[in-house]
């Protein structure tokens, strides 16, 4: 066999390794990562396996099956937590300017903000909410498939060493404030303000899997999806579509969109740039 | 077996590399070409495509995610993402930097290899990293065409230094032969309707 063959070979191999692998960790965990993209997930699989010190996949779904503190590794690998406070500054500019209003109408506003990781997007909406008078009469439902970074979220304690990006990003957003009012310094830590999650409930919620569980005016969920294929997102969009009240708004991340997706009829956009659209029908 | 993809990866002085390679590739090229350029995470949506677009000719944008492959069109990684090829087609990814670099190299040559194999075509142009040697490896593994640019007259010869190091580039050419290389080898050209 030439090189290339070889290569061709193992890859095809490596093909059937990683569909036995996610099927043993449904069969036996339920974490059903089937219908994730598969570039990123490789990518992680094998993150996983270097980890671990082994070879293949197959050694890797030993590993996974006999241990759970390695299936417990690998789900840290699997969910991508990247995140920060107003990343993407623009889309929480366009929230306070498109989405504020709407809610204002309300007597009482129910968020959901899906995949929220370790909860520093879910604090920079309770900070866009309260300075816009909205907080006290709104509940934000933040989950994630990954409870470490959820006890993280419940901790609202980042590192001291962000927050000059996080000021940054917070005054490009169109904040008024001193962002500092929101937070006390303890060493290396930055502490969020108690009041900023006296209205949040973060809770595991697995977009995969879990049924709907409440009505929400508002559901965001950003960079979440990019992670899914196709299907799989289609299934999702589901979910959000009937979970969202008549009116309620969707939004996605910046390189996100409902095009080619089964709800693209059902929804208008309000705001095209930043990823907003409003349920129709 | 003909080519459908080319990738590009480019770093420092990359823009001028870039617009002289799509500059000598004709507006009617069939191969959809791909593009991970470093840059600032803060880099304007869309002011990379405009002004490759703007010196090529060519219909040049940043793609969606799960957003079709399309033939005859130039794609370029959106700042601060990485970009990955899928089955289903492109895919995005806000994953950490790998080797300080968002987008990364490396995560779109890997990704690409993986689905197209002897289908891709991969060129590493100038930098000042080693971003791209690892992937470049990936494509010639898979049977890709690899291409480096000769780093004698490179702006800065690191990257391609780094991917020629690996042995996996099979050819190294200076930048104003890389375009017609490529029209040459991979090229399909849309035959005019
Ligand atoms: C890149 S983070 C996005 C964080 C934040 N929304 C943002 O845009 O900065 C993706 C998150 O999605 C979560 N996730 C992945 N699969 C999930 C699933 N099936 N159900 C719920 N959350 C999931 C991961 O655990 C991770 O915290």
């Amino acid at each position: 066999m030439a090189i290339e063959d070889l290569a061709r070979a193992s890859d095809d191999l490596e093909r059937i390794e990683v569909q036995l692998l996610l099927e043993a960790i449904y069969q036996h965990y339920g974490f059903d990562f089937r219908g994730y993209a598969l570039g990123s997930l490789k990518r992680r699989l094998w993150r996983r396996a270097i980890g671990e010190k082994v070879e293949t996949l197959s050694a890797l779904q030993d590993r996974v099956l006999h241990d759970p503190t390695v299936m417990e590794r690998l789900l840290l690998d699997l969910s991508i937590n990247v995140t920060a406070m107003f990343r993407d500054p623009t889309f929480f500019q366009a929230f306070r300017e498109r989405v504020v209003p709407a809610l204002r109408t309300y007597p009482f506003v129910r968020i959901w903000n899906a995949g929220c990781s370790t909860g520093e997007e879910t604090y920079s909406l309770a900070i866009v909410l309260k300075e816009e008078g909205l907080y006290e009469r709104t509940r934000i439902y933040a989950t994630d498939i990954n409870d470490r970074v959820l006890e993280r979220a419940r901790e609202g304690r980042f590192p001291l060493e962000k927050m000059r990006e996080f000021t940054d990003n917070y005054i490009r957003a169109g904040g008024q404030e001193s962002f500092s009012t929101y937070y006390t310094a303890h060493g290396d830590t930055a502490t969020f303000s108690p009041e900023l999650r006296s209205q949040v409930v973060f809770a595991q919620h697995n977009l995969v899997s879990d049924a709907p569980f409440n009505e929400f005016n508002v559901i965001v969920c950003r960079n979440v999806m990019i992670y899914f294929g196709k299907t799989l997102q289609d299934r999702v969009h589901e979910l959000f579509y009937d979970s969202l009240d008549s009116l309620g708004i969707l939004a996605l991340g910046h390189k996100e969109s409902i095009r080619f997706t089964r709800y693209e009829d059902r929804y208008e956009p309000l705001d095209v740039q930043e990823k907003l659209y409003r349920k129709m029908y | 077996m003909p080519f459908e993809m080319i990738v590009i990866g480019a770093s420092w002085g990359g823009l001028r590399a870039l617009e002289a390679v799509l500059g000598s590739v004709p507006r009617h090229f069939e191969t959809p070409i791909v593009i991970a350029q470093h840059r600032a995470t803060q880099s304007a949506t869309g002011a990379l495509p405009h002004t490759l677009a703007h010196h090529s000719g060519h219909d040049v944008c940043e793609p969606g995610d799960k957003d079709p492959i399309e033939a005859g069109r130039v794609y370029v990684a959106p700042a601060d993402y990485h970009l990955l090829v899928d089955p289903e087609g492109f895919a995005l990814s806000t994953e950490g930097a790998v080797r300080f670099s968002r987008p990364s190299i490396d995560v779109l040559f890997d990704s690409a290899a993986d689905v197209y194999a002897e289908r891709l075509a991969a060129v590493i142009l100038t930098g000042a990293n080693d971003d791209g040697a690892y992937g470049i490896t990936r494509v010639r593994r898979r049977g890709g065409l690899t291409v480096a640019q000769d780093p004698a007259g490179a702006e800065r010869p690191e990257m391609p230094l780094a991917a020629i190091a690996t042995g996996a580039v099979q050819h190294v050419l200076p930048l104003e032969e890389i375009g017609p290389f490529l029209v040459k080898t991979v090229g399909s050209e849309r035959t005019a309707a």
